[in-house]
């Protein structure tokens, strides 16, 4: 007893020091070197972990084909609930899988930590550019030359759900500017009711409204990363909706929560600026408005305008270290291209394929009964093609939609304001980078 | 159940008689106080116990639409039924998992805790207190903050994402040992020890058939509080495992918790899983606490 006590001090001891130097190597960003990436000899079998509920359907239909590539699904909770965490204590130890699911925003986390493979040797990988809407690639390739560091995997365009019923009983248009959209939630709000809800803690979310007004939140050169949480398009949208909530016109239901879902569902809350994917949380959270929604596009901020913002979506990667680094890639791009691949996903886990291709299947051509049976995926294509393709996350996402939730949950109380939780964002953002010792220019 | 009631009544009576001498009006007072006090404290734990059972007897529908600390349509059987169903049945193979790992680790950490605790309150050795000092040092440190150079650990014998992983580091209990020291100390006597010597039997026979016995009580503390543990623990099993077929029923339902915002519906899942998953903790504190209460009585009359 007392022995493995002792060794169990000591080897916590050790331990802690050598995560403190594997935290220090993590600021070089070394080029991506793409060297060679030649297949194995014989038969290999892969480790590929997700948390995309049901995948192992869509891996099953590779594993028949491919009986000299065999992949093993290995799970876990998504990817901020535990997976990139157990990804880097994963890579520290030297036994990461082969492949992993890493969303868009944590991409550049991985990669300055170098937990990534440059496949952009492997066959086919820089060919298949074409198959991919335009804004996936630029953030897998972090605009590096010769460079893929992942398949993108799915998207969350953003469209505005609304409640066509609502609207058209009061006689209101529906909104197609944000200028539009604040009148409407004014009329809304004197027959009851409010626009929409503001979430305090989707700063993703949030990040999508920005994106789509063209603001950059992060951005880096040679000389380092520049962080810009308080830019003029950013503090445009952040007072936008500091108006909206002063002036009580959105309500303020913290997300996800079943007091959100039961003020969709009891006809409070007339619209909800969202990803793809949310088309079934809706569905599910507010079961007695079906057939009463309908999908339109993002309100915009010049009138006659078509962007789109980004909330969600994740690629495959081929993790540093993995010893099969062709197959790897082989795998990634079928899952994430193959038309049977993207059904089974979609079924299991409603993903929104990255691919162009993705975007015809079966599945997105036809009307969903809950929104009238509107073709809502329609409009999703056409806002995943006007996303910007330039918007760059930063290297440390979890610390920043933590540190800014904060601020905004205080700020829909009355606490501060959004732009004020932003720039103290800023401030403790540019901290965290230095503290991992990210170069970062200020 | 009824001894503990018992024991109430004895407490009450026991407390009347100097509050006569003293004053009633104080002890009305602040008896009302302190039952005020565990009414609110009873409401505070176990609303979200009932808002849990009333959640898991409700359809998809009424649970965001109707009330939710009371009943709707009555959709318990059918919300068991596709929770069991989900997945090939996953679901049940995540509580023989916790089963497993609470079940055997909490006995095999009662086991070697007694064994611990009594060869440090029976025999003089040297360095005994710094031994036991150093354990109790043990009781200090969170186990969550041994996951991360655990899984390092495991990763250098290749142990990880395997039952091995979650199963040994629940082996040891420091408070355990501690407990049975104290214990073994008060409840074994040293004569019974000394015959069961005379009488020919080995310090190993002595231990099982004799102290065990006598601390039995503590023993069964042990094992409930390692059971608790166990099947509680989530940041061990996170980290070291990555096989579905080897989660516990906590991580189990965490996992599926963070999927709700792909699929929504698997909510209703990650409610009812939650009951059932307290279920197999309630009965084995029913099962045991009268032990577990006439063992504390009797180390209470020493």
């Amino acid at each position: 007893m007392a022995i493995t006590r002792f060794a169990r001090a000591g080897a916590v001891a050790a331990i802690s020091a050598l995560a403190l130097t594997a935290c220090a190597t993590g600021g070089t960003d070394a080029p991506g070197a793409s060297g060679d990436c030649a297949p194995s000899d014989g038969p290999v079998t892969l480790t590929f972990t997700s948390w995309l509920p049901g995948v192992e359907e869509a891996v099953a239909i590779w594993n028949d084909e491919n009986p000299d590539i065999q992949v093993e699904v290995q799970t876990g909770p998504n990817g901020n609930g535990g997976t990139y965490q157990n990804f880097f204590n994963q890579l520290a130890a030297g036994n990461a899988p082969d492949l992993g699911q890493i969303e868009f925003d944590a991409m550049p986390n991985f990669r300055v930590q170098d937990g990534l493979e440059n496949i952009a040797a492997c066959e086919g990988i820089l060919e298949a550019e074409d198959q991919f809407v335009g804004w996936t690639w630029s953030q897998v390739t972090f605009g590096e030359e010769d460079a893929v560091y992942a398949i993108p995997q799915d998207t969350g365009p953003m469209a505005m759900f609304y409640r066509a019923d609502l609207f058209e009983a009061a006689g209101i248009a529906v909104p197609t500017t944000w200028e539009e959209y604040e009148a409407a939630a004014v009329q809304i709000r004197e027959q009851g009711g409010y626009i929409n809800n503001f979430s305090q803690s989707d700063i993703n979310a949030f990040a999508g409204l920005v994106w789509q007004a063209d603001g950059q939140w992060f951005s880096n050169d040679a000389d380092g990363w520049t962080v810009d949480l308080t830019g003029a398009e950013t503090t445009q949208v952040a007072e936008y909706w500091q108006g909206l909530i002063d002036n009580d016109l959105v309500a303020v239901y913290p997300p996800w929560t079943d007091e959100w879902n039961a003020a969709y569902n009891s006809s409070e809350l007339w619209t909800w600026v969202s990803a793809v994917w949310g088309a079934n949380t809706i569905a599910s959270g507010a079961p007695d408005t079906a057939g009463n929604w309908a999908v339109a596009p993002m309100p915009q901020w010049e009138a006659g305008a078509n962007a789109a913002g980004n909330w969600g979506g994740s690629t495959t990667a081929v993790l540093k270290g993995s010893d099969h680094p062709y197959e790897a890639a082989q795998f990634a791009l079928w899952l994430n291209t193959d038309a049977d691949a993207l059904t089974a996903m979609n079924r299991t886990a409603n993903i929104y394929p990255a691919t162009i291709e993705g975007a015809n299947l079966p599945v997105f051509g036809e009307g969903v009964e809950f929104y009238g049976g509107q073709n809502i995926y329609e409009v999703f294509a056409e806002a995943g093609a006007n996303v910007n393709p330039d918007f760059t996350w930063g290297p440390t996402m979890t610390q920043v939609y933590n540190d800014v939730a904060d601020g905004f949950s205080g700020a829909v109380s009355g606490n501060g304001t959004l732009l004020e939780a932003l720039t103290a964002g800023q401030a403790s953002t540019i901290a965290a980078l230095k503290a991992a010792s990210i170069p970062v220019k200020e | 159940m009824t001894e503990s009631t018992d024991t109430r009544t004895l407490r009450t009576q026991g407390t009347k008689k100097p509050a006569r001498d003293g004053g009633i009006r104080e002890s009305a007072v602040s008896r009302t106080v302190a039952m005020a006090v565990m009414i609110v404290a009873t409401l505070y734990f176990l609303t979200p116990l009932w808002w849990l059972l009333v959640a898991s007897t409700k359809t998809r529908s009424d649970f965001t639409t109707t009330n939710p600390l009371w009943f709707a349509d009555f959709a318990l059987f059918d919300n068991v039924a596709a929770l069991v169903t989900y997945r090939d049945g996953v679901f049940l193979q995540w509580l023989a998992n916790s089963a497993l790992y609470a079940g055997v680790g909490a006995l095999l950490a009662t086991l070697f805790a007694a064994m611990a605790g009594y060869a440090i309150a029976k025999y003089t050795f040297r360095g005994r207190e710094t031994l036991f000092n150093v354990i109790l040092g043990g009781v200090l440190v969170p186990a969550t903050a041994l996951a991360l150079p655990l899984f390092l650990l495991f990763s250098q014998a290749g142990a990880t994402n395997t039952i091995w992983a979650v199963l040994l580091p629940s082996l040891v209990s420091p408070f355990g040992v501690y407990l049975s020291r104290i214990y073994a100390a008060a409840s074994v006597p040293d004569e019974i020890i000394e015959a069961a010597r005379i009488d020919g039997a080995g310090e190993v026979r002595t231990f099982f058939t004799v102290a065990t016995r006598l601390m039995a009580p503590a023993l069964v503390t042990i094992f409930l509080f390692q059971f608790v543990a166990i099947w509680n623990n989530f940041f061990l099993p996170l980290i070291m495992l990555r096989d579905e077929s080897l989660f516990p029923v906590t991580l189990g339902l965490y996992v599926w918790n963070t999927q709700v915002s792909q699929i929504p519906d698997i909510r209703a899942l990650v409610v009812i899983g939650s009951l059932l998953s307290i279920i197999p903790l309630i009965v084995t504190f029913l099962a045991l606490q009268r032990f577990w209460q006439s063992g504390l009585a009797n180390g209470g009359l020493k």
